[in-house]
């Protein structure tokens, strides 16, 4: 049970690793994509040189990164198999079939224009090469759109139903599973998530181009296209941000729970604007939720139900299973205890099953499906054994959560600021602190980006598949110091591909600053 | 078998097939370290470095949509062959940077470790792919227990030998098809460079030679494993529906089914047709070889995989525990799900098309130094 354990562990810090380190990569990717496009529309339709050399600089910065990008993307779509053999089989009628469609329609489309974009130049017209580019930035958004998809449905499992003879899920509505609403919003959420991010990178590295004092009309002009995509992306982040607040409060309560540290919800509840959880706290006990804490008054049933006075359960109300109405009656719910009796109904009935099954009673088998029907949405719960293990990590979520909220707050800021200063006041464009300023703010998207990834991955613990699978029934069968290796070497492995990433993009970045971009003869 | 499930084994040998193809990038990978030249390396590096990622897409793509079409598949071998497939990870993450890096001022390790890596993927990617295609005809040693999923301390469908694809490694039969692909790889880059690389009739002659030598050692190889596999075992399902050992089972696959049997002859016929052709004396050097040679290859593993899934075949034979044996029937997803991918592969001949006309365009005249050293260059 030990090994099982520390293979769970294992397991997740691998995914965790590949997942995290590929997201460095990726919005990067589809944030720049656009921007090389949006330039290479404007030298098209202009034939001014200035955009060309524009496209050019900023294009070779996309390929140094694009490749990090693909090559810890190959390990994500194997790991599936690799480490999560289990989930493979037990909802891999569902789940294959997005990765399936991003690789023929999203990963050729990518890779077959990348080469056009890079080194077709000489050998396309100019209209066959502006399309190559944007097939390129279409084709990384929908790589983004089916991988999403995907994940969505782990959220938000739809469109399926349990085959207990097969003992796995099979889909029954591909409509369901491909435009669920958590989909969706995901969708719009993440990518223009990218978008803010390559708005960020592109004003970051012009005002280093400006704090070396040559390319000023390169880095204004890059500002502006930077500026504006950023500031598109952070509207529609902002946006479809509150309707997934809205979808996780209704699909993954205690995801929304742990995201504000709630143990005990009440009508009108407010939102921590900043606060420190209470390390000592456990489901439960009586001991104070927060140590400190500024609320936001009836934020959060605002946030959660667009009402200031709905009531949003907390971990123990789940837990016990109480929800308040509005006038503040009580309403009794499932408890978390009778959940997982439910799922060990459910699993029993599965066995009886297939004991039917075996012994050719098909009046057993018509029974124990009816038993399991009646149980399944409760399935994954029989693997725990108490409610306690069905919490995700509290801190953990609390803290990204609010990361991601202050820092998109502030890149709002920011574009704002940096539209109106390259605008209406580019003499403060000389100032070097806001410069260094601009520079900072590269940091601060990769961290916000990270953290919305840890609120949704962190806080959906200890669901692989919502409700229905636990990361603990999804491994595979190898053991713990296997994964624990390969953990150490991917490790070691992307720390040598990002270093040498950053110091290839460093080392771009000052070589372009040292030369004059838009007039370079030898270009 | 129903006929979607018929059909999405196909589509899967189809890509498995031509990724073997397209396995040319890693074998001329191989040659980087064979180059003395700097100038020819770098011709050699980017004009593989303009096609590997079609290579690594493919990849990824056979992936998926082995995931979506045969599941189980997807959680018995890679979950089980973890090392295995590890390896073969590792390998293709290393390529994936080392073309962009291997050039680019400030790449930390030198371009000497980049062009390493990219030999290391060229020979561990193919050998251990076709290891990984060995065990679907020489089994592995696994077991399938559905049931497990009810055992909360133990909950894992597929359990695997415990050297987890490292057996697989070590098996002579494998690492016999493992070393065919290395040398098919080699073949196949010598017949692209000869048609896509203008570097003088020195180099031209070079790879003429190389054609000869690696053609020569992979039809060797092929005849090996040609006759090792005709007179092996396989396993399939029988007539009371149980999955058994059965003598000379690609043998009664090949003549039962016939028209694999004439796909693999002329797949066969065309890969020699390439190599000979090429290796025969002419004026000047014969630029066509990878084409014939390519399109055999294609038919020739689609054949083979073909013969690995059909005629109530298991194509990942369980060794220890037949009835766990992985056949086209009970591994596959369902009907629905198949079906609803079944019209998304329509658009794969749009794919292929647009594939087909970049390549066109972009490969219309071959590479040569001058524009390596101009224009955004590996």
């Amino acid at each position: 049970m030990n090994d099982l354990v520390s293979l769970v562990d294992w397991s997740r810090a691998q995914f965790a690793l590949t997942a995290m380190v590929h997201w460095l990569f990726v919005p990067l990717t589809i944030g720049l994509s656009l921007i090389v496009a949006i330039m290479e529309t404007m030298w098209y339709r202009t034939r001014n040189e200035k955009w060309l050399r524009m496209t050019k600089t900023w294009m070779k910065l996309f390929g140094i990164n694009f490749a990090c990008g693909v090559a810890t993307g190959i390990i994500l779509e194997f790991e599936f198999g690799t480490n999560w053999s289990n989930y493979s089989w037990f909802v891999g009628d569902i789940f294959g079939a997005p990765l399936a469609i991003e690789g023929i329609f999203a990963f050729f489309l990518e890779s077959t224009f990348i080469a056009v974009m890079f080194f077709g130049w000489k050998k396309v017209s100019r209209g066959f090469h502006l399309t190559a580019t944007w097939l390129t930035a279409i084709g990384v958004v929908l790589s983004a759109l089916w991988i999403l998809v995907a994940n969505a449905w782990m959220q938000y499992p739809a469109g399926m139903e349990f085959d207990p003879g097969e003992m796995r899920n099979v889909m029954v509505s591909f409509t369901d599973v491909a435009l669920s609403p958590v989909a969706i919003n995901k969708f719009f959420h993440t990518v223009a998530s990218g978008w803010v991010l390559g708005g960020v990178f592109v004003v970051g590295v012009s005002c280093y181009l400006l704090l070396r004092g040559r390319n000023q009309e390169f880095a204004k002009s890059s500002i502006k296209v930077g500026g504006w995509v950023g500031m598109f992306g952070i509207i529609l982040t902002m946006w479809t941000g509150d309707g997934s607040a809205v979808q996780v409060g209704k699909v993954q309560p205690m995801k929304l729970a742990a995201m504000e540290g709630l143990y005990r919800g009440e009508c009108g509840q407010g939102l921590v604007g900043i606060g420190v959880l209470n390390p000592s706290k456990k489901p439960g006990d009586d001991q104070k939720e927060m140590l400190f804490e500024i609320k936001i008054p009836k934020g959060l049933s605002i946030l959660a139900r667009h009402d200031a006075n709905a009531f949003v359960p907390g971990i123990d109300d789940l837990i016990e299973g109480i929800e308040l109405t509005a006038d503040g009656d009580t309403i009794h719910t499932v408890s978390y205890a009778d959940r997982i009796e439910a799922g060990k109904r459910a699993q029993e009935a599965l066995a009886a099953y297939g004991k039917a099954q075996k012994a050719g009673d098909s009046a057993g088998m018509a029974e124990a499906t009816e038993l399991l029907k009646a149980d399944y949405q409760y399935f994954g719960y029989g693997y725990f054994d108490s409610p306690e293990d069905a919490v995700p990590p509290v801190a953990l979520t609390f803290y990204a959560f609010r990361v991601m909220v202050m820092a998109g707050g502030y890149l709002l800021l920011f574009f704002v600021a940096a539209l109106f200063m390259v605008y209406k006041r580019p003499g403060w464009l000389d100032k070097k602190l806001i410069l260094w300023g601009g520079l900072a703010t590269i940091a601060i998207v990769w961290i916000c980006s990270e953290a919305g990834w840890i609120v949704a991955e962190v806080g959906r613990q200890p669901w692989v598949v919502q409700d229905l699978l636990p990361c603990k029934a999804a491994i595979s069968g190898v053991s713990s110091g296997s994964v624990m290796l390969t953990f150490w070497l991917f490790a070691a492995l992307f720390t040598c591909l990002l270093v040498a990433e950053v110091s290839i993009m460093v080392r771009q970045i000052r070589k372009e600053s040292k030369r004059d971009i838009l007039n370079d003869k030898n270009d | 078998m129903n006929e979607l499930q018929i059909y999405w084994w196909a589509i899967v040998s189809l890509l498995g097939a031509l990724l073997v193809f397209l396995l040319f990038v890693q074998g001329g990978q191989t040659y980087i370290g064979c180059v003395k030249n700097e100038q020819t390396r770098n011709l050699i590096v980017n004009s593989l470095g303009r096609k590997w990622e079609l290579t690594f897409t493919t990849l990824v793509v056979y992936g998926g949509a082995f995931f979506a079409s045969f599941p189980l598949f997807y959680s018995t071998s890679f979950g089980g062959a973890y090392w295995l497939w590890m390896l073969i990870l590792l390998s293709f993450i290393l390529q994936a940077v080392s073309y962009e890096f291997r050039r680019k001022p400030g790449n930390i390790f030198g371009e000497r470790v980049y062009d390493i890596f990219l030999m290391f993927n060229g020979c561990v990617g193919c050998v251990l792919l076709g290891v990984v295609v060995g065990t679907l005809f020489f089994g592995a040693d696994f077991s399938v227990t559905r049931g497990n999923l009810l055992d909360g301390s133990a909950p894992v469908i597929s359990q695997w030998n415990g050297s987890h694809g490292l057996e697989a490694i070590a098996s002579w039969r494998n690492l016999l098809l493992g070393f065919m692909v290395l040398f098919l790889a080699r073949t196949l880059a010598a017949l692209y460079f000869i048609n896509s690389i203008d570097d003088g009739a020195e180099f031209a002659a070079r790879m003429r030679k190389s054609v000869i030598v690696n053609g020569g050692i992979f039809v060797v190889l092929f005849l090996a494993f040609a006759a090792v596999l005709l007179t092996s075992s396989g396993y399939g399902v029988n007539e009371s529906g149980v999955i058994e050992k059965m003598p000379y089972k690609y043998v009664s696959n090949l003549t039962n089914l016939w028209w694999l049997g004439l796909m693999l002859l002329a797949g066969v016929l065309c890969v020699l047709w390439g190599i000979v052709r090429t290796a025969l004396p002419c004026k000047g050097v014969w630029r066509c070889g990878i084409w014939w040679t390519g399109i055999g290859t294609v038919l020739t593993v689609f054949a083979l995989l073909c013969a690995a899934g059909y005629n109530g075949t298991a194509y990942l034979p369980s060794v220890s525990d037949p009835s766990s044996s992985l056949t086209i029937a009970n591994s596959s997803s369902t009907h629905f799900t198949l079906k609803v991918m079944a019209w998304v592969s329509a658009f794969v001949p749009v794919v292929v098309a647009y594939i087909g006309y970049v390549w066109y365009k972009m490969n219309a005249r071959p590479l040569t130094t001058e524009e390596v050293e101009n224009d955004h260059s590996y």
